[in-house]
């Protein structure tokens, strides 16, 4: 089961996702700490491993620094749900293996606080909080075979095998 | 169907005669941009992978540029594993402390950019490059990592949106004017994935350092890269900065190429602009915000921080006062060697200005010059996200070098052309 956590907004940026005061390091139990600081304060202690994220357009948008992504798995964030998605952002998820979902209907349909379960292979969000159902489409093939291979380093190395 | 300058770089990197918007293509890399925020983490990774190595060392571009010289002990590290690797792998273009500067000013500068080529960098602002009719996008540390190693990326190949520049720039008005009112115009999600080709007569007066001050700003529409086309500018651009390699190939997007989108704009329209926080895509003239009161004014970055930038400031500074705190901040060692040989130093330091060794520094509130709550800074950089340059509650508010400085003399958001 996975926590929500809505921010009814759009553009939230790589500088509200991990400031760059903080990017003199790239350890991520340090970036975790500041997950969020200057859009929600209290987030870091809100979240829980496996919690996610719900957006509205162009999260991730700005910088290219990576530690965005790993700040927020640090923190525990398991996917983010999102209109649309900023390009590098994007990226640097499935380079990760980290999955990035994107639903129309997601921020309409999930409140703050609702329970939810994602199934990844049937693109399904199955929110049990308000027993509503979200639908969503997979990534496109040559992303999940980075994900599956659990990383774009990762992958590379099998391919090359 | 014809192929735009995007699909043609793309096709010849990927080794094909011909690819359309949407394809997936592995390219062949032929620069790839690294400083010491997002390549350590690179370097890292391959380490710990066991792929400690890099394709061609010297087809790697190094400069620590965020937080140089370093700010703190965390940064120093960084720039310590930055230096380790840099030797280790005998990187030929490294830019030690004392000629590194702001990448993007100084790979263009040092000679590194030639059209036709693709160019990759561990920062969003890489698409500067495509100034230079060169493919050029921004990526992240693992995506920095395997172009170390392998030379290769994939990329899909991104549709092409058309801005028809037309008419010439006012008096007082800069290219920093003009993308402001592109990005005012579609949004910071404007271009998402997309490639921003520039065209048009207006650029035909503009000098390679006024176009990548427009081609810079594309990933602020959220574009994957800008281009502007060859012509006798970018020849003479590089016939004085090319060194090693100066043989490159030029391509032209195609009568009948395709584009998703075409936006025209009158140049002779736009006026100086100001992006009102949060979003780069807040400009409004500056009649519509003049009078407010500001904090700090920062004139530099890989946006606005090249000598004709300093210039430009200088024709307003001189002989003037600063009401407020002023930075001014040369993107690299050569231009603050030119702008001291030229005077424009003599004129900021009479003028009251702090004058910084090259860095990235406040743009992305490093350090050299942050804000405090609720303070106000008028800048000629790229962003203006909340906490950007300082507290969570400061504002940034972004111009040309010349609304800047006018604004520095006044305390206040000013229209710059009261001084022209």
């Amino acid at each position: 089961m996975s926590k929500a956590h809505v921010y009814k907004r759009d553009h939230i940026n790589t500088d509200e996702i991990i400031p760059a005061r903080y990017l003199n390091t790239d350890n991520e139990k340090e970036l975790a700490a500041h997950c969020m600081e200057d859009l929600d304060k209290d987030f870091v202690r809100k979240v829980k491993k496996g919690d996610c994220i719900v957006a509205g357009d162009d999260f991730g948008c700005g910088s290219s620094r990576e530690h965005a992504v790993w700040s927020l798995r640090g923190a525990g964030v398991q996917t983010v749900i999102a209109k649309t998605f900023a390009r590098i952002f994007y990226r640097n998820a499935i380079n990760n293996g980290f999955y990035l979902i994107e639903s129309e209907d997601a921020l309409s349909k999930i409140r703050d606080g609702d329970e939810l379960q994602i199934n990844l292979k049937t693109g399904l969000i199955k929110n049990k909080t308000s027993g509503k159902d979200i639908k969503f489409n997979s990534l496109p093939d040559f992303a999940l075979e980075i994900i599956n291979d659990g990383g774009l380093l990762e992958h590379i190395t099998k391919m090359k095998k | 169907m014809g192929m735009t300058i995007t699909e043609k770089i793309l096709a010849k990197s990927a080794g094909k005669d011909k690819v359309k918007a949407g394809d997936l293509v592995d390219a062949k890399i032929d620069v790839v941009m690294c400083h010491d925020v997002t390549t350590p983490p690179a370097i890292t990774m391959l380490v710990e992978k066991g792929i400690d190595k890099v394709f061609d060392p010297e087809k790697i571009v190094v400069t620590p540029d965020h937080f140089q010289p370093a700010k703190d002990i965390k940064s120093a590290e960084l720039h310590k594993r930055l230096d380790d690797w840099a030797k280790r792998q005998k990187i030929k273009y490294y830019y030690k402390i004392g000629r590194a500067g702001v990448c993007h000013a100084l790979l263009p500068e040092q000679g590194h950019i030639r059209p036709g080529e693709v160019i990759v960098g561990g920062d969003s602002h890489t698409c500067t490059y495509g100034a230079f009719a060169a493919f050029s996008t921004g990526i992240g540390s693992t995506d920095t990592a395997a172009a170390i190693a392998t030379g290769q990326l994939w990329f899909k190949v991104p549709a092409s949106m058309k801005f028809v520049l037309n008419g010439s720039l006012g008096h007082g008005v800069y290219s920093k004017d003009v993308i402001l009112a592109v990005i005012a115009r579609i949004g910071t999600d404007g271009a998402l994935y997309r490639a921003m080709e520039f065209v048009g007569p207006a650029l035909a007066e503009m000098s390679m350092e006024a176009r990548m001050t427009i081609t810079n700003m594309a990933i602020e529409a959220g574009a994957k890269s800008g281009i502007i086309g060859f012509d006798d500018i970018t020849k003479q651009y590089l016939d004085e900065h090319l060194r090693d390699k100066k043989e490159y190939t030029v391509f032209k997007s195609d009568s009948d190429a395709e584009y998703i989108a075409t936006e025209t704009f009158d140049c002779s329209t736009i006026e100086p602009m100001v992006a009102l926080p949060h979003l780069p895509s807040g400009g409004v003239p500056v009649g519509q915000c003049a009078g407010m009161k500001m904090d700090q004014a920062y004139i530099g970055s890989c946006t606005n921080g090249r000598i004709e930038d300093l210039r430009i400031a200088a024709t307003i500074l001189k002989g003037k006062q600063v009401a407020i705190r002023t930075l001014i901040v040369s993107a690299t060692p050569v231009i603050w060697k030119r702008a001291k040989d030229e005077g424009l130093f003599d004129i900021f330091y009479d003028a009251g200005c702090v004058i910084s060794a090259p860095t990235c520094g406040a743009c992305l509130g490093g350090f050299m010059g942050i804000l405090a709550e609720g303070e106000k800074c008028i800048s000629t950089t790229n962003r203006n996200f909340v906490g950007r340059m300082g507290h969570p509650k400061s504002e940034v508010y972004l111009t040309s070098p010349a609304t800047a400085a006018a604004s520095a003399v006044e305390g206040k958001i000013t229209d710059p052309r009261n001084f022209l």
